[in-house]
């Protein structure tokens, strides 16, 4: 048992560390060259005032229409995505490690809402997961990709759950929560996960456009 | 997983698409498709494809969709799925029955009103995602019959409607013997060097429409404007060869119009109330030929009526006095926010304005956009079927008392007219030259 916690706390951690970043890094230089080489025009049209002003509607809850249509997905959605970045960066067990390893740190929250949040996070990927199944149009889109790495998603939150509360069975937990928080962040820039970094860029992009070309909103 | 439970495929009878189908073997498909991808696309087309995380929320932005009982087949992401997704995951290799499929999918059952990217978190533009399958099926030969034939009218004539060049100035002259009933000495002036305006329309104007011209020639005399129009090809702002995918052609087309106007040293375009002929001199050809911006301004004839009213240039009789509703035209509203400015002619024209909601914007397409309506009879039942959604919004505005559409653009007329009849919403359609024409002091 401590072998394999060694080995996942270890050259696990430091592959997926190394996968996420060489990985990110490596899809932007291509992608960058491949939009020197062939969308020029990307480059023309891009302006910075235009492109802050979609990503800044876009990044407050129900400023664009279609969030005002779906409501619930609205709070689901930006509650998600708070919680998924907030409860790993500041939970205290995280930034205690931190400190042990590499001796520095930073605010922590209680352990109460880092609970909260990270059941935030495992109750959305539910909700995103019915929403899959459910809704036709959602459906129709759906692979089992999606499914799959909504699980991964929800995995490190659902484990780290269990193991706050040390429920039954937690010190294998604990491997499965550190495992799959690993697994997270290796497919980030493989898959889907990317639009995490991508998102300022095709807001803004069609931002630039509605903002100085069609001089129309876009939200 | 990815079944639906959308509307059985009947197929198309459409001989373009029927007959280029035949002509192809998944070799040529292949090879056309990754010579489109590896030279015509780069990242954006990637970044679309890739970031899309098929949440489905483009769904409320499109207007078959919401027409088609929310069948999920006809969201804007269902048809990159039904489409480019595959082409990509398969890197090329799908079979000419594919072909045929995503045919439809792109030239029929998008407008490419762009009004999607509006409500993709993303901002994903799947307009341009669907054009670039249009391009794929125009080098596969893949097109559908009428539009094509009006692809081939530009290539001939260079322009949509094969007005053969004495046709265009015989009937501008016809038009210009007909207004001098009414203004004596009213001239459609030709071939004028130096204008301030030149006017360009599109090739339904002197094909169908030709009172249009007679309309705006009133105008223009009204408002005392130096103006002319060019007795050569490059008359028509029109390009359905945009939307074919035969850039080649709307680079060819635009380069005409731009030079016929460079070339009677005009100082501006202004142009007749089309959306399309606008997408394709402001964005799209202008683009192809390397131009940043449109290398002449170009004015579009609600912009040029917002000036008439703005600086006094002429005078009403009495407003028109029964309610209008007015519809935002997609490529010169999300194309060129010109929707303020068309509020503000309607308020000057009209005594009562209605507007009919979702409006600006998020104003719901007419479903003809696009090149859709123009790929013809094939295709009219399904087209008008999905606009049940454009109807009820219709219905709506007439329900809080307005009696007259006013649609400033070609294409919108077009679909809406079919709209009105078919749903039989009966309200009357006006372009905003109409409206003006009807009320203006008619010059001495």
């Amino acid at each position: 048992m401590y072998d394999i916690y060694a080995i996942i706390t270890g050259p696990l951690a430091w592959l997926s560390f190394a996968v996420f970043l060489g990985g990110s890094l490596y899809r932007f230089i291509s992608l960058y060259q491949l939009a020197r080489k062939k969308d020029g025009a990307v480059f023309q049209y891009m302006n910075l005032a235009y492109a802050l002003r979609s990503i800044a509607h876009w990044l407050t809850p129900f400023g664009a229409r279609n969030m005002r249509l779906n409501p619930v997905m609205t709070v689901v959605t930006f509650s998600f995505h708070i919680a998924l970045f907030i409860a790993p960066l500041f939970v205290f067990a995280h930034v205690v490690l931190l400190e042990e390893s590499f001796g520095i740190h930073w605010i922590t929250l209680s352990d109460r809402v880092a609970d909260i949040l990270s059941m935030v996070v495992v109750f959305s990927c539910i909700f995103f997961f019915a929403r899959r199944i459910m809704r036709p149009e959602v459906k129709y889109l759906t692979t089992w990709v999606d499914i799959v790495i909504l699980i991964i998603v929800a995995a490190p939150f659902a484990t780290g759950v269990w193991v706050f509360h040390q429920w039954a069975g937690f010190p294998t937990m604990t491997l499965v929560h550190i495992l799959s928080g690993e697994l997270m962040l290796a497919i980030i820039p493989f898959t889907k996960l990317f639009h995490m970094f991508l998102f300022p860029f095709t807001r803004g992009y069609i931002g630039s456009e509605f903002g100085g070309v069609r001089m129309a909103k876009d939200w | 997983m990815t079944d639906s439970t959308a509307v059985p495929d009947k197929g198309t009878d459409d001989q373009g698409i029927l007959t280029g189908v035949e002509q192809l073997s998944p070799e040529k498909i292949e090879r056309i498709i990754n010579e489109v991808l590896s030279s015509e696309t780069g990242a954006k087309l990637k970044v679309y494809v890739d970031t899309c995380v098929s949440c489905g929320l483009c769904s409320e932005g499109c207007h078959f969709y919401l027409s088609r009982d929310k069948d999920p087949k006809f969201s804007p992401a269902a048809k990159v799925k039904q489409t480019m997704w595959e082409i990509m995951r398969k890197k090329g290799k799908v079979s000419p029955e594919f072909i045929k499929k995503a045919a439809v999918v792109a030239y029929t059952q998008c407008n490419l009103c762009k009004r999607c990217a509006m409500y993709c978190p993303f901002g994903l533009d799947i307009a341009y995602v669907l054009s670039v399958m249009r391009r794929i099926c125009h080098r596969l030969g893949v097109v559908p019959l009428y539009i094509q034939d009006t692809a081939h009218s530009h290539s001939v004539t260079g322009n949509q409607m094969w007005v053969k060049d004495d046709e265009w100035v015989d009937t501008l002259m016809w038009q210009e013997e007909e207004a001098r009933d009414e203004v004596p000495n009213l001239r459609i002036p030709l071939d004028v060097e130096g204008a301030d305006t030149f006017y360009s329309v599109i090739g339904p104007e002197p094909k169908f429409r030709a009172q249009l011209i007679y309309q705006a020639a009133m105008i223009m005399t009204a408002a005392g404007e130096d103006w002319t129009m060019p007795s050569t090809p490059g008359w028509d702002n029109s390009d359905m060869c945009m939307f074919t995918g035969d850039y080649e052609m709307m680079e060819r087309l635009k380069k005409m119009h731009f030079e016929a106007a460079t070339r009677l040293k005009a100082k501006r375009i202004v142009m007749g109330e089309c959306g399309h002929a606008f997408r394709s001199v402001y964005d799209m050809g202008n683009r192809a030929l390397g131009w940043k911006m449109p290398p002449i301004p170009i004015v579009h004839a609600i912009e040029y009526y917002h000036e008439l009213f703005s600086q006094d240039k002429i005078k009403i009789k009495k407003k028109f006095d029964r309610p209008v509703t007015l519809h935002d035209p997609c490529n010169i509203v999300r194309g060129r926010g010109l929707h303020e400015m068309a509020r503000s002619v309607v308020n000057s024209t009209c005594k009562t304005f209605i507007e009919m909601t979702p409006n600006r914007e998020h104003n719901y397409c007419c479903g003809a956009g696009g090149g859709v309506i123009n790929c013809g009879p094939p295709f009219k039942n399904a087209r008008v079927e999905s606009t049940k959604i454009k109807a009820e919004q219709l219905f709506a505005a007439k329900a809080k008392g307005a009696e007259v559409v006013i649609a400033p653009c070609h294409n919108c007329h077009g679909g809406l007219e079919d709209v009105i009849h078919h749903y039989g919403v009966d309200m009357e359609l006006k372009f905003l030259g109409d409206i003006i024409y009807e009320i203006m002091e008619i010059p001495e």
